[in-house]
C-alpha cells in the first residue's frame, strides 16, 4: 500500500491587489501515514484548503515542501485525486464520459474501459451513464465526481469539503460511502471539512487547525472503531474537545441565585 | 378548431382561385405566360396535405407528439390570404404602381422561367461564401484560442483586433480591388473579416471565462497542456464560440451582397443589382425570394449542427 504523505515546514504567503501581505500558512510540519483517514478541520481563513491545494500541486509553497512516498510534489497530477464542494463535472461530457475522463486523457482508455462501470456501481451511479449533470441532483454529481477522482487509482483522495453543499440526510449517507470505498479500495483519504460531527466520524486523525496565524494547533488520534456511534461516550468527548480547541464550546451558564 | 385547422388552407386556396381564373388581370399589366401562381399555390398546399398525414401516420401511435395535426394550417391559410390580396392589388386592379409592383405570375414565373441563371448565381455566391465563411472561421478559431491561452498572444494580437476588426468589412474594397486580382478571391476575403472578428473575439473571450475548476480538475486527472485546450477550453466555450460564428455568419449575408456588386460577373447579390437597373422589377422580386431561401436554409443548417454539438446545454432556444 501507498500514500503517506509529509509536510516540511510548508509556509505560503499572498499578497493581495492593495500590497498587503496574507499569511495563509505559516509553517505546518505534518505527517500522514499510508492508508488513513485524515481530516482537517478548522475556521474560514486557517489555511486547511490551502494546505490542500499543496499537496495536489495546484499552488506552489512560499518555503517548505511536500513529499508524497517521499516523492516532492511538483506539479498536479493523477496520484492524487481531487474533490471539490462544487462537483465541477464537465457539463459538455455525460457521466459515462465525465468519469472516463482521467482514463481517456492517459491513453488508458482502451485497456482500462471495463474499469468504468465498476467504480459508476462502486459510487451507485449504474443506470445514469447517458445522463448529463444537469441532469442529476447534488449528490449524484458528487458522487459522479468521487468515481472520476477514483479510477486513476490514485495514492492519496483530497477531499476539500466534498459534502459541504448537500442536506444533512445526504451528507450522512455520503460518509458512510466514504468509508465504505475507502475500505473498499484502500487509500489515504484526506478531507477539508467544517463539521465537527464529521470529522470525529469518519478521521483516524483530526488535524485541528486556527486562523491567524493559520497553522496547525493540534493533532488528535481518533481510536474508535469503524462503524462509529454517533452517541458513544468517547465520540462526545472527543467533540466537545474540538469545540473547545476551535473556542466555540460556548459559555457555561452562569448560576442565578434568587433569594 | 380541430376541423378548421385543415379546412382554413383549402378555403383560402379556394378563394385565391377564384380570384386568379374568374377576375379579369388589368390591361396596365404586361401578360404573363402561364397562370404560375395558381399552379404553385395548389402545388404547396398539396404538399403541406401530404406532408401533414406523413406526420399524422408517423406520430399516431404517440400520445406525446408535441403539436396537433395540420399546426401549421391556419398559418398556411394567411400567407394564402396575403398573396391572394396582393394579387388583387397588383395584377387584378393595378392599385399599386405597376412598374414596382409586377404581377405575382410573372414573379414566380421568373423563378421557373430564369432558372439556370439563377442556379449559376446561387452556385456561385454559395462558393464565395463557403470559402470565405471556411477561412474566417479556421483563423478567428485558432487566433481565438490562441488568446485565450497565451499571454504573449494576447499581447500582440489584442490589439490587432480592437484595431482592424471593428473596421467594417465592406470598407477593405477599395484596397482589396489592388491587392486580389480575381473580384472572386475579394469578395471572398470580404465575408472572411466579417465572419472572422465575431469568432475571434467570442472565441477568445469564452475561453477566459471558463471556470478555473474544470482546468484544475483535469490537471489532477492527468490532462496536459494541450489536452487541456482541446478537451476543457474549446468545448466549455463552445456556447460562446456559436454564438461568434452566428453573428459572423449574418454579417457575412450583408458582406456577401455588397461584394457581389463589386465587379462580379455572378452571383445571386450581383443578379438583384443588376436586373434593378434593367427596370425587370419581377425578376428583382424572384431573386430577394432566392435569397431569403438561400439564407434561411444556411442558418438552418448552423443551428442543426448547434443543436447536435451543444445538446448538453440546458434550455437551449431552438430554430
Amino acid at each position: 500500500m501507498v500514500g503517506s504523505i509529509r509536510f516540511e515546514g510548508v509556509k505560503k504567503t499572498f499578497h493581495t491587489v492593495t500590497g498587503e501581505t496574507v499569511n495563509a500558512l505559516s509553517g505546518v510540519d505534518l505527517e500522514i501515514e499510508k492508508g488513513k483517514f485524515v481530516c482537517l478541520i478548522g475556521p474560514s481563513g486557517c489555511g486547511k484548503s490551502t494546505m490542500l491545494r499543496i499537496l495536489a500541486g495546484l499552488d506552489k509553497p512560499t518555503e517548505g515542501s511536500v513529499y508524497i512516498d517521499d516523492e516532492k510534489v511538483k506539479k498536479p497530477d493523477c496520484d492524487r485525486g481531487l474533490v471539490f464542494q462544487d462537483p465541477n463535472l464537465f457539463p459538455w461530457l455525460n457521466i459515462y464520459d465525465n468519469v472516463a475522463f482521467g482514463l481517456k486523457v492517459r491513453k488508458l482508455y482502451k485497456e482500462r474501459s471495463a474499469d468504468i462501470s465498476e467504480y459508476m456501481e462502486l459510487v451507485g451511479l449504474k443506470g445514469f451513464e447517458k445522463s448529463y449533470p444537469h441532469q442529476l441532483s447534488g449528490g449524484m454529481c458528487q458522487r459522479a465526481s468521487l468515481a472520476r477522482a477514483l479510477i486513476g487509482h490514485p495514492k492519496a483522495l483530497l477531499l476539500d469539503e466534498p459534502l459541504g453543499a448537500l442536506d444533512a440526510f445526504t451528507r450522512m449517507n455520503m460518509q458512510d460511502e466514504l468509508l465504505r470505498i475507502k475500505a473498499e479500495k484502500d487509500m489515504t483519504m484526506i478531507m477539508v471539512t467544517h463539521d465537527v460531527d464529521e470529522a470525529v466520524y469518519l478521521a483516524d486523525k483530526i488535524v485541528v487547525m486556527t486562523p491567524r496565524p493559520a497553522k496547525i494547533e493540534k493533532v488528535i488520534d481518533v481510536d474508535l472503531h469503524q462503524p462509529r456511534d454517533r452517541n458513544n461516550p468517547e465520540f462526545i468527548r472527543l467533540r466537545s474537545e474540538i469545540l473547545k480547541i476551535l473556542d466555540f464550546a460556548g459559555k457555561e451558564p452562569e448560576v442565578e441565585y434568587n433569594i | 378548431m380541430k376541423i378548421l385547422r385543415p379546412l382554413l388552407p383549402l378555403l383560402s386556396l379556394a378563394a385565391a382561385e377564384i380570384v386568379a381564373f374568374a377576375v379579369p388581370d388589368s390591361p396596365l399589366h404586361q401578360p404573363a405566360k402561364h397562370p404560375y401562381f395558381a399552379v404553385l399555390l395548389i402545388i404547396a398546399v398539396a404538399v403541406y396535405f401530404i406532408a401533414a398525414t406523413a406526420i399524422y401516420f408517423k406520430n399516431r401511435n404517440n400520445s406525446a407528439a408535441e403539436k396537433p395535426v395540420f399546426y401549421r394550417g391556419p398559418f398556411l391559410a394567411g400567407v394564402i390570404l396575403f398573396l391572394n390580396l396582393l394579387n388583387i392589388f397588383t395584377v387584378k386592379t393595378a392599385l399599386f404602381p405597376v412598374l414596382y409592383f409586377p404581377a405575382l405570375d410573372r414573379v414566380f414565373g421568373t423563378l421557373f422561367e430564369d432558372r439556370t441563371l439563377i442556379l449559376k448565381c446561387i452556385g456561385f455566391s454559395m462558393g464565395i461564401l463557403l470559402k470565405g465563411v471556411a477561412g474566417g472561421l479556421i483563423i478567428g478559431f485558432f487566433m481565438g484560442i490562441a488568446i485565450g491561452f497565451s499571454k504573449a498572444a494576447e499581447y500582440w494580437i489584442n490589439p490587432l483586433i480592437r484595431i482592424l476588426g471593428p473596421i467594417p468589412s465592406t470598407a477593405w474594397i477599395p484596397i482589396l480591388l489592388v491587392v486580389f486580382s480575381e473580384a472572386r478571391s475579394a469578395s471572398s476575403f470580404i465575408i472572411g473579416i466579417s465572419v472572422w472578428f465575431p469568432t475571434v473575439v467570442l472565441t477568445s473571450s469564452g475561453i477566459a471565462n471558463v471556470k478555473n475548476s474544470y482546468f484544475e480538475v483535469s490537471s489532477t486527472l492527468g490532462a496536459g497542456q494541450l489536452q487541456k485546450i482541446f478537451r476543457i477550453g474549446v468545448p466549455a466555450a463552445m456556447p460562446s464560440i456559436f454564438l461568434g460564428l452566428f453573428n459572423g455568419i449574418c454579417g457575412s449575408f450583408v458582406a456577401l451582397m455588397t461584394a457581389e456588386m463589386i465587379g462580379a460577373k455572378y452571383g445571386i447579390g450581383w443578379y438583384v443589382n443588376w436586373q434593378k437597373e434593367m427596370m425587370a422589377y419581377s425578376n428583382v422580386y424572384a431573386g430577394l425570394i432566392v435569397i431569403a431561401v438561400m439564407f434561411y436554409l444556411v442558418i438552418t443548417v448552423l443551428f442543426k449542427i448547434r443543436d447536435r454539438v451543444l445538446g448538453w446545454q440546458k434550455g437551449v432556444i431552438k430554430w
